[in-house]
């Protein structure tokens, strides 16, 4: 593409960019307010972060959301692997299409939809709703988005590496965990980091398959976010983000150190 | 050769049981429900299948089951006002969304290198970012006493009541998906060649001309890829039009929530649900295709 800017392009940045990152910098910005009002700067305070450790409803949440996200990006990311090697590796199998669709339609599926219908296998299985039936739904629903993301990086991994080590007397399964597992190791991570945050991020799907004594974080937050805005949750809220934004951005710079080595 | 090729298949044995079991086969129980009927019971619905009875006790469930629900949603006009609104909102919110997005992408695919990786990064960040938290950012700016009324104050205009309302819907429809349309749109405008443009220069295109005939029939795989990402999960979104939108606006996704925890409605919501799922398997088919034919031109 031709590179130099016109007005029109720097213009386009500024208003896209402003427009998506002014919401959250106020949000940070207003956690730190002494003032319960949203409005009214009423000076810098890290009260509301005080307030939120002694809050145990929301340490609580805090901590289930956190093994929800840890199992679940793990199975999401196992299965997520084998399903991105079935996609581009095995050709046509039996079934191919009906596998590719349902790897792709829950990343556009409405979340409603997806929470409803897993609510219902869990009752009509007759398993009590709780911690375990909020991981296997946010597992279902990650792994696709994990296999998604493996998926690009291993149809860019050249094959013939493997296919060395094979005729080098190498069995098939060896090849794959000391060549090409190694190799696409960053997309795994990133998978797993995917699916982490997406678990940790989700509020509908929880919602329909949690039952008492699992109240995640997204939960908590949604039903005091509908009495009005807080600071608490300002403040819970920029903890959040500065986790997630702190792992991209190290993961980003690590990425850009290692292509310079390279 | 031929034989390692197909022991790969089984890579796939894992998932496709993992998939089937919680992804397909509980449609079958969402479209199973939305026949039945609602009852007083835990969990709330009639008829059920008693396993003790046998072929007899499946033959008196399949009896009793009927299309009642579905006469039941046609004839309510909430039901009817809540579909279409929905599709209004996906639709207008995918053309608001493209205005917006293509100069966006197209002005980072023109950046630098070293710019545009760093652009690319911040346009990914927000996807990281708690969707609720984003939308709950949005309620401290739009509401009547909020950050937006507080600065029109500042240059002497009047307070605009936006919280609650439709506009509060398309602007936080548009705001939570933005990235999800730029990331598509940029993908395609990056890669494409220098060279083609230049080619279209000296055969006498202006800069717009080259961008309309050149730039931007190629890059259409973009522009269907980000309008489906944003217009199939928009028709269903529930957060938005509940937090934004109040009450008294009706979107499908909110509508199965509200049966299914408020009204315990459980034979409506699937219902509904099907009906969603009905609207988008077309709009879903051809994402999926879409994307299968881009990974199979990656290979």
């Amino acid at each position: 593409m031709k590179r130099g800017l016109t007005t029109f392009n720097i213009a386009s940045l500024v208003i896209g960019f402003g427009f998506l990152y002014l919401p959250i910098v106020l949000l940070v910005i207003y956690s730190f307010n002494a003032s319960r009002l949203v409005t009214v700067w009423g000076g810098f305070s890290t009260k509301w972060y005080a307030s939120l450790f002694r809050n145990e409803q929301l340490l609580d949440a805090i901590w289930v959301t956190f093994r929800i996200g840890l199992i679940s990006a793990t199975i999401a990311t196992v299965l997520g692997t084998f399903a991105a090697v079935a996609l581009v590796r095995a050709g046509r199998f039996k079934g191919r299409t009906l596998f590719s669709g349902m790897i792709f339609a829950p990343l556009v599926m409405p979340e409603v939809i997806l929470g409803l219908s897993l609510l219902l296998l869990f009752v009509s299985l007759g398993l009590p709703r709780g911690f375990w039936t909020v991981t296997v739904s946010h597992a279902t629903v990650t792994m696709c988005y994990a296999a998604v993301v493996i998926q690009a990086r291993l149809s860019a991994f050249d094959r013939q590496l493997e296919e060395a080590a094979q005729d080098l007397g190498c069995p098939p399964i060896k090849a794959f965990f000391a060549i090409t597992l190694p190799n696409i190791a960053p997309a795994v991570a990133a998978a797993w980091m995917l699916a982490f945050t997406l678990s940790l991020d989700d509020l509908v799907i929880a919602s329909f398959t949690s039952g008492p004594g699992s109240t995640t974080l997204p939960m908590r937050i949604y039903s005091q976010v509908r009495l009005g805005v807080s600071p608490e949750i300002n403040a819970v809220s920029t903890l959040l983000i500065g986790l997630v934004a702190t792992g991209v951005i190290a993961v980003y710079l690590f990425q850009m150190r290692k292509r310079r080595e390279a | 050769m031929k034989a390692r090729r197909d022991r790969t298949g089984l890579a796939a044995l894992a998932p496709f049981l993992w998939l089937g079991l919680f992804f397909l086969f509980p449609f079958l129980l969402v479209a199973k429900l939305s026949l039945s009927d609602t009852a007083l019971a835990i969990p709330p619905y009639t008829p059920r299948i008693y396993w003790s009875a046998g072929l007899a006790g499946l033959k008196t469930f399949f009896a009793a089951l009927d299309f009642e629900t579905y006469a039941r949603l046609t004839s309510d006009r909430l039901y009817i006002v809540a579909y279409l609104s929905s599709l209004k909102f996906a639709a207008i919110s995918t053309g608001i969304l493209l205005i917006l997005g293509y100069p966006l992408a197209y002005a980072m695919a023109r950046c630098a290198p070293a710019v545009r990786q760093a652009l690319l990064m911040a346009m990914i960040l927000p996807f990281w970012t708690s969707f609720l938290i984003r939308v709950y950012a949005l309620i401290g700016i739009l509401k009547p006493e909020g950050l937006l009324n507080t600065a029109l104050r500042l240059v002497g205009l009047g307070p605009v009541n936006i919280l609650n309302t439709e506009t509060a819907i398309y602007i936080g429809l548009v705001y939570a998906y933005l990235p999800f349309m730029v990331l598509p749109l940029y993908a395609v405008l990056e890669r494409q060649q220098h060279d083609l443009l230049e080619a279209a220069a000296d055969l006498g295109c202006t800069p717009f001309e080259a961008f309309w005939r050149v730039t931007f029939p190629l890059s259409l795989p973009g522009v269907a890829a980000g309008a489906l990402l944003c217009f199939i999960p928009m028709v269903g979104e529930f957060v938005i039009p509940d937090l934004l939108g109040g009450s008294s606006t009706l979107m499908l996704g909110k509508t199965i929530w509200t049966e299914f925890f408020a009204n315990r409605d459980w034979p409506a919501a699937s219902a509904v649900a099907i009906v969603l799922l009905f609207t988008l398997v077309v709009p879903i088919v051809l994402y999926q295709r879409q994307q299968a034919k881009l990974m199979e031109a990656g290979r």
